[in-house]
C-alpha cells in the first residue's frame, strides 16, 4: 500500500502531498522535509524537475511501484501536453483529481493512461 | 460554472505568491488572503466558497495553518452541484483526516452521494471515503459500498473495490460481507475492475481466514487461468508498457496467488506451471519485465517446496545482481537475504556476485551487500570471503570502512578456524583501518595473543613490521605496543621464528624507538601514551641496557599535565631509579592461561570469556594468574574474567574484584598490580585501592612483593579521599602520608548526606546487623531547609536487581520549618553483591508546601565501600 505521494522541486517546494495514512500536519513537514533532504543529495529520476516519491509498504515491489511512478508523470504529460512545474502550481487541484482517478486508498486503481484521461475529460465537461 | 474559470483570483493569489521575494514577504501574502478567507467564511460567503478553499488548499499545501477552513468543506459538500462538491471532497482529503471530530458531520453527507444518481458525484463520495474513512464511518456506509461493488459503471465498481479495502482494514470483521462480491469482480475483463478486485481479494485474505480459505478453494484455478491470459495476451496498446500487457496486473495477480499458495500444497501445486512460464518467458530488459520477476521471485520463494522453482528463482535474483540498475540490484540484495532462510545453498552460489556488490559505487547497495555476505559466511568460506572483504577494506570508502570493518572482525572471531589466522587477520584490519576498531576487539586481540604462547614471536615481529607503515591506526598502534612492550626481547632475538616468516633485524634501541614514537606521535591520546609509558617500563627490564635512555624518555612527562601521564612518569622513575631489586618481578611476562590449573583448590567462578575460535574456556581463575606476581599464591575468583582484562589492559575500568572489611584473601598482591598497570582514569579506579590497603595488614603472610611495600600507617584510606593513584605512589615510595585514620576493629560507617536541595537534607546513619554483613540498617533522617512546614511528607526510593529493599514507617509525615525537628525513617537493604558491588539508590520525595506538591528526585551514590 503507498503511505504517500510527494512531488517536491529541487528547492524542496511541495508541489504535491498526498497522504493516504492520517499524519499531523507537523509530521507531514518533517517528513517532506526528511524526502527531500534524501533525495536531493542523490541522483535520482527528476521527471519535469519535480522529484517524485513515493512511501510504500516494506513488503511492496519496489519496481512495480517506479513503473507506477511513470506512468502517473505520462499521463500528467498528456494531459497538460508537455507537463512543466508551472502546470502544476496553477492547476494543483487538477492534478489532485488525476491522482484521485489513478490511486485510491492507497492502491492502484487504473492502469490505462487512455482511460484515466478520457474520465478527465468527462470531469472536466462538469465543471 | 467552472470555479476557477470565471475569478481569476486563484491564479491572481499564486501568482502573487510566486512573485514574492522574501519568507516574509509570502507569510504577509498569505496573511493577507487568510484575513479575507476568514471574514467570507463569517459573512457566510456562498459565491466565493469553492474558490476560497482552492485558495486555503494552496495555501495549506505551503504548509500555514488552514484548520479553520475546515467547515467550509463540510458546507461544500452538502452543496448540490458537482464543482461545489468536488472542491469540498478535495478540501477535505488534504485538510482534514480520519482522526478529526468534524469528520463526523460528514457522514451523511457521504451517505446520500453515495445514492447519488449522479455517478459522477457518487465517485467522488467513493473517493473521499476510501481516503479518509474512520471505523465508525466503515460501519455507517458498509452497505453502501458492498452495492456499489455491482454498479453498471466499471468506474465505480473499481473504486467501490478500493474503499471496501479501507472499510475491511478498519473494520476486519466485516470482511465476510465482502467475500462474494469480491470472488465476482474476479471475473471481470475490464482491467481497472480486475485489479482492484485482486487487491481487494488479497486484502481480505489478510483480514479473514475464511475469505482466505474461500478464495483457495474456489478462485485459485480461475486466477491462474486470468494470469495465463494476460501473459499470453497479444498486444493492447491501452495497457502496454515495454512490449508486456499491463504489468501491474501480471504484479497483483502473482500477488494474489503467492497468498493463496502460502501454506497449502495443492493451490501452490496449481500455480506452478504458470510461475514457471512467467519465470522463463519473462522479458528482463526493462524495468517493467523486472518488477513482474521480482513478485514471481516473491512468490515462488513463499509458496510450498518447489526446488526447481525455488533454483530458477534464485538465478533470476542472482541475474538482477549483475544488472546496470541500481533499483534492480538493489532489491534483488533484499530478496536474497529473505530466500537464505529458503534455500541458503542456492544463495551460496552466488556468493561471488554478491561480494562485488559489497564494492558497489552505491552506498544502499553496498549495506545490503554487506549484510548478506555476513550472513553468508560459514565455516568452509571464512577464509576466502574475509581475504575479499580485507582487501576490500583498503580502498572503501571511508562512510563505509566502520561498518566494513565491524563485520569483520565479527566473522573473524566467529569462524576462525585456527589462532595464527586469527591474528594475521586482526592485524591486517588494525593496520589497515585500526582507527575504526572498537575497543573490546583489540581488547580481544591482546588476549589472544597472550594466550598464544607459541605465536608471541611472531605476532611481535608481525606488528613491528606493520607498526613501520600503519602507524597512523591507533588501535594496532596499542596492540603494537603492548606486545612490543610484553614480548620485546623475543622481537629483537627473532625468538619463536616460525616456517613462514623471514627473519627480521631489530634492535633493542630500535623496539624502544617504536614506543618513544607511539609516546610522543601527535595521534596518539592518553590511553596509547599511557599505554607507552608501561611499555617503557617492561622494556627497562628487558633491556637492561635502555634502562637510562628510557628513564629519560619517561621523565619528560614528569611535568605532563595529565594527571594520569605525569604519574606513570614518576612511577615508572621511581621503579627505575629505587626499586631495581622488584622492577624484573613487577614487569614479568604475563603468564599464558593456564587452561587447566592443576592443584588449584580455588574452585573458578563461571566466568569465561569466548576465545576467538569459538571455544569456551574457563578463565577467571587462570586470568588471575595471569596477573599475579606469585606463582605460588593461590587465585582467588574474581568476578569476570572480563573486569579483569579490561583492568590488564587498562580499558574502562570497572571496580576490581573486592572485598569488603577485614577478612580479605591474600592476593591483593595482584591488585596493587592491577591497580598500577592500569590506564583507566584515575577516579575510577579509586575503588580498588583502599581496599587492598586495608587488607595488606590483616593478611597471615604478605604474598607479593609490593604488599611488603606497602606503608603500615596507610592501612586505611577512606574511599572518597583522593584519586587512586595518590596511594599508588605512596606504596611504591614508602611515603608515610598517611589519610584520615580509622580503626580497624569492626566495620564502622562513617554517616553521609545523601541528599541535599535547597529545601531538604537527607541523612543517613549506617549500621550492620552482627552476622549478617549483606544487610545495613540505614537510618535516614530529613530536615527541612526551608522557612515552611512540609506537610504528606513521603520519601520513596529504588534500587538495583542486586539489592532488596525494605522501608519502614516513617517517625511522621510532617516535617517542622527550619531544622526545627526531623522525621527519621529506617531503611533495610541487602545487597546480594557484597563485597562486589557498592549499594546505590534511586530516591524520590514528595510532600506539600504551602499547600502546594513538591517532588525533588536524586541518585545516591555516595554510599561508604562496603555496606
Amino acid at each position: 500500500m503507498i503511505r504517500f505521494i510527494l512531488l517536491q522541486n529541487r528547492q524542496g517546494k511541495t508541489r504535491l502531498a498526498k497522504y493516504y495514512v492520517p499524519l499531523e500536519d507537523s509530521e507531514k513537514h518533517k517528513v517532506e522535509y526528511e524526502v527531500h533532504r534524501l533525495v536531493v543529495n542523490r541522483d535520482p529520476k527528476r521527471y519535469a524537475g519535480l522529484f517524485f516519491s513515493l512511501c510504500v509498504d516494506i513488503t511492496d515491489n519496489e519496481l512495480a511501484y517506479l513503473e507506477c511512478i511513470h506512468l502517473f508523470v505520462e499521463i500528467l504529460d498528456h494531459f497538460f501536453s508537455n507537463v512543466c512545474e508551472l502546470d502544476l502550481v496553477f492547476n494543483f487541484h487538477k492534478v489532485y483529481l488525476i491522482l484521485d482517478e489513478f490511486i485510491l486508498a492507497g492502491e492502484l486503481q487504473e492502469t490505462s493512461k487512455k482511460a484515466i484521461i478520457e474520465r478527465m475529460g468527462e470531469l472536466e465537461k462538469l465543471e | 460554472m467552472n470555479p476557477f474559470s470565471s475569478g481569476t483570483r486563484l491564479r491572481d493569489m499564486i501568482r502573487a505568491i510566486r512573485a514574492c521575494k522574501t519568507a516574509a514577504e509570502e507569510r504577509g501574502v498569505v496573511r493577507k488572503e487568510c484575513a479575507a478567507i476568514r471574514a467570507a467564511i463569517n459573512e457566510n460567503d456562498q459565491d466565493y466558497r469553492h474558490r476560497n478553499l482552492a485558495k486555503l488548499m494552496f495555501i495549506h499545501m505551503l504548509g500555514y495553518p488552514t484548520h479553520f477552513g475546515q467547515m467550509e468543506c463540510l458546507k461544500l459538500i452538502a452543496a448540490a452541484g458537482f464543482p461545489e462538491k468536488r472542491i469540498g471532497y478535495l478540501g477535505l482529503m488534504l485538510l482534514l483526516d480520519e482522526r478529526q471530530e468534524v469528520l463526523m458531520l460528514v457522514t451523511n453527507s457521504l451517505k446520500q452521494d453515495l445514492n447519488h444518481s449522479n455517478q459522477y458525484i457518487v465517485g467522488l463520495a467513493l473517493c473521499a471515503l476510501g481516503n479518509i474513512c474512520s471505523a465508525e464511518m466503515a460501519r455507517d456506509l458498509a452497505p453502501e459500498v458492498e452495492r456499489l461493488l455491482q454498479f453498471r459503471d466499471p468506474n465505480i465498481r473499481k473504486k467501490a473495490a478500493l474503499c471496501s479495502i479501507r472499510i475491511i482494514k478498519k473494520v476486519p470483521e466485516l470482511a465476510e460481507n465482502f467475500i462474494n462480491p469480491a470472488a465476482a469482480l474476479l471475473k471481470e475483463k475490464h482491467h481497472g475492475v480486475l485489479i482492484t478486485g485482486v487487491q481487494l481479494c488479497t486484502d481480505l485474505c489478510k483480514a479473514s481466514e475464511e475469505a482466505l480459505e474461500y478464495f483457495r478453494k474456489k478462485c485459485t484455478e480461475g486466477l491462474v487461468k486470468t494470469l495465463k491470459d494476460v501473459v499470453n495476451s497479444p498486444y493492447a496498446p491501452e495497457y502496454d508498457i515495454a512490449g508486456i500487457t499491463d504489468p501491474f496486473l501480471h504484479i497483483r495477480l502473482l500477488k494474489l496467488l503467492r497468498v493463496l499458495g502460502q501454506g497449502d500444497e495443492d493451490a501452490s501445486e496449481c500455480m506452478n506451471d504458470i510461475l514457471a512460464q512467467v519465470a522463463t518467458k519473462t522479458e528482463s530488459n526493462k524495468n517493467a519485465g523486472n518488477a513482474i520477476l521480482y513478485e514471481c521471485v516473491a512468490t515462488i520463494m513463499s509458496i510450498e517446496d518447489n526446488g526447481g522453482l525455488r533454483v530458477l528463482a534464485i538465478n533470476i535474483l542472482g541475474r538482477f545482481l549483475s544488472n546496470r540498475d541500481n533499483n534492480i540490484r538493489y532489491v534483488a540484495l533484499n530478496m536474497l537475504m529473505r530466500a537464505i532462510t529458503v534455500d541458503a545453498q542456492a544463495v551460496q552460489r552466488h556468493r561471488a556476485t554478491i561480494l562485488e556488490c559489497v564494492k558497489d559505487l552505491d552506498a544502499s547497495i553496498r549495506k545490503r551487500a554487506l549484510e548478506l555476505v555476513y550472513v553468508l559466511v560459514n565455516e568452509s568460506n571464512v577464509k576466502p570471503l574475509t581475504k575479499e572483504l580485507i582487501d576490500y577494506l583498503e580502498v572503501s570508502d571511508q562512510d563505509f570502512k566502520g561498518d566494513l570493518t565491524a563485520k569483520i572482525c565479527s566473522l573473524v572471531k566467529r569462524f576462525s578456524p585456527e589462532r595464527i589466522w586469527y591474528i594475521d587477520q586482526m592485524l591486517k584490519v588494525l593496520s589497515e583501518a585500526g582507527n575504526f576498531v572498537k575497543d573490546e576487539v583489540w581488547h580481544a586481540v591482546i588476549v589472544v595473543i597472550t594466550n598464544s604462547s607459541d605465536l608471541h614471536g611472531y605476532t611481535v615481529r608481525a606488528l613491528y613490521r606493520a607498526f613501520q607503515t600503519s602507524a597512523d591506526q591507533e588501535s594496532l598502534v596499542r596492540v603494537a605496543v603492548w606486545c612490543i612492550g610484553e614480548y620485546g626481547d623475543m622481537l629483537v632475538n627473532n625468538i619463536g621464528m616460525l616456517d613462514v616468516e623471514d627473519p627480521i633485524t631489530v634492535t633493542e634501541s630500535d623496539a624502544v624507538d617504536v614506543i618513544e614514537i607511539a609516546l610522543k606521535h601527535h595521534t596518539s591520546d592518553l590511553t596509547t601514551k599511557a599505554m607507552a609509558l608501561i611499555a617503557l617500563l617492561k622494556l627497562s627490564s628487558r633491556f637492561p641496557s635502555c634502562s637510562e635512555r628510557i628513564k629519560e624518555i619517561a621523565d619528560q612527562y614528569k611535568g605532563s599535565l595529565v594527571l594520569e601521564l605525569q604519574q606513570r612518569s614518576i612511577e615508572l622513575n621511581s621503579i627505575i631509579s629505587k626499586h631495581d631489586d622488584i622492577r624484573s618481578k613487577l614487569v614479568e611476562r604475563m603468564p599464558v592461561v593456564d587452561e587447566n590449573p592443576a592443584g588449584d583448590s580455588i574452585p573458578a567462578t563461571t566466568a569465561s570469556i569466548n576465545l576467538p575460535n569459538g571455544v569456551a574456556k574457563p578463565s577467571s581463575a587462570p586470568l588471575v594468574d595471569l596477573l599475579d606476581l606469585n606463582s605460588d599464591d593461590a587465585p582467588v575468583p574474581s568476578s569476570s574474567g572480563g573486569d579483569f582484562l579490561q583492568d590488564l589492559l587498562g580499558g574502562d575500568l570497572s571496580p576490581a574484584p573486592k572485598q569488603s572489611g577485614v577478612n580479605h584473601s591474600p592476593n591483593n598482591g595482584t591488585s596493587v598490580l592491577m591497580d598500577l598497570l592500569s590506564i583507566g582514569t584515575p577516579t575510577q579506579s579509586s575503588p580498588a585501592v583502599p581496599d587492598l590497603l586495608n587488607s595488606g595488614q590483616d593478611s597471615k603472610k604478605p604474598v607479593s612483593p609490593l604488599e611488603g611495600l606497602s606503608s603500615p600507617s596507610s592501612n586505611s584510606i577512606q574511599p572518597t579521599s583522593s584519586a587512586g593513584f595518590a596511594p599508588g605512589i605512596d606504596l611504591l615510595d614508602s611515603f608515610a602520608a598517611s589519610p584520615p585514620k580509622q580503626e580497624n576493629n569492626g566495620p564502622a560507617y562513617p554517616s553521609v548526606v545523601a541528599f541535599e536541595s535547597s529545601n531538604l537534607r537527607i541523612g543517613f546513619n549506617f549500621s550492620k546487623l552482627p552476622g549478617n554483613p549483606q544487610t545495613t540498617l540505614i537510618e535516614a533522617t530529613f530536615t527541612n531547609l526551608s522557612p515552611s512546614v512540609y506537610a504528606d511528607f513521603i520519601f520513596q526510593a529504588a534500587v538495583p536487581k542486586f539489592l532488596q529493599l525494605h522501608l519502614e514507617p516513617a517517625s511522621s509525615s510532617s516535617l517542622p520549618a527550619s531544622g526545627n525537628g526531623s522525621i527519621t525513617q529506617t531503611l533495610r537493604v541487602t545487597n546480594s553483591q557484597h563485597g562486589k558491588k557498592s549499594l546505590v539508590m534511586r530516591i524520590r520525595i514528595a510532600y506539600k508546601m504551602n499547600n502546594k506538591d513538591v517532588l525533588e528526585e536524586g541518585q545516591i551514590n555516595n554510599f561508604p565501600k562496603g555496606l
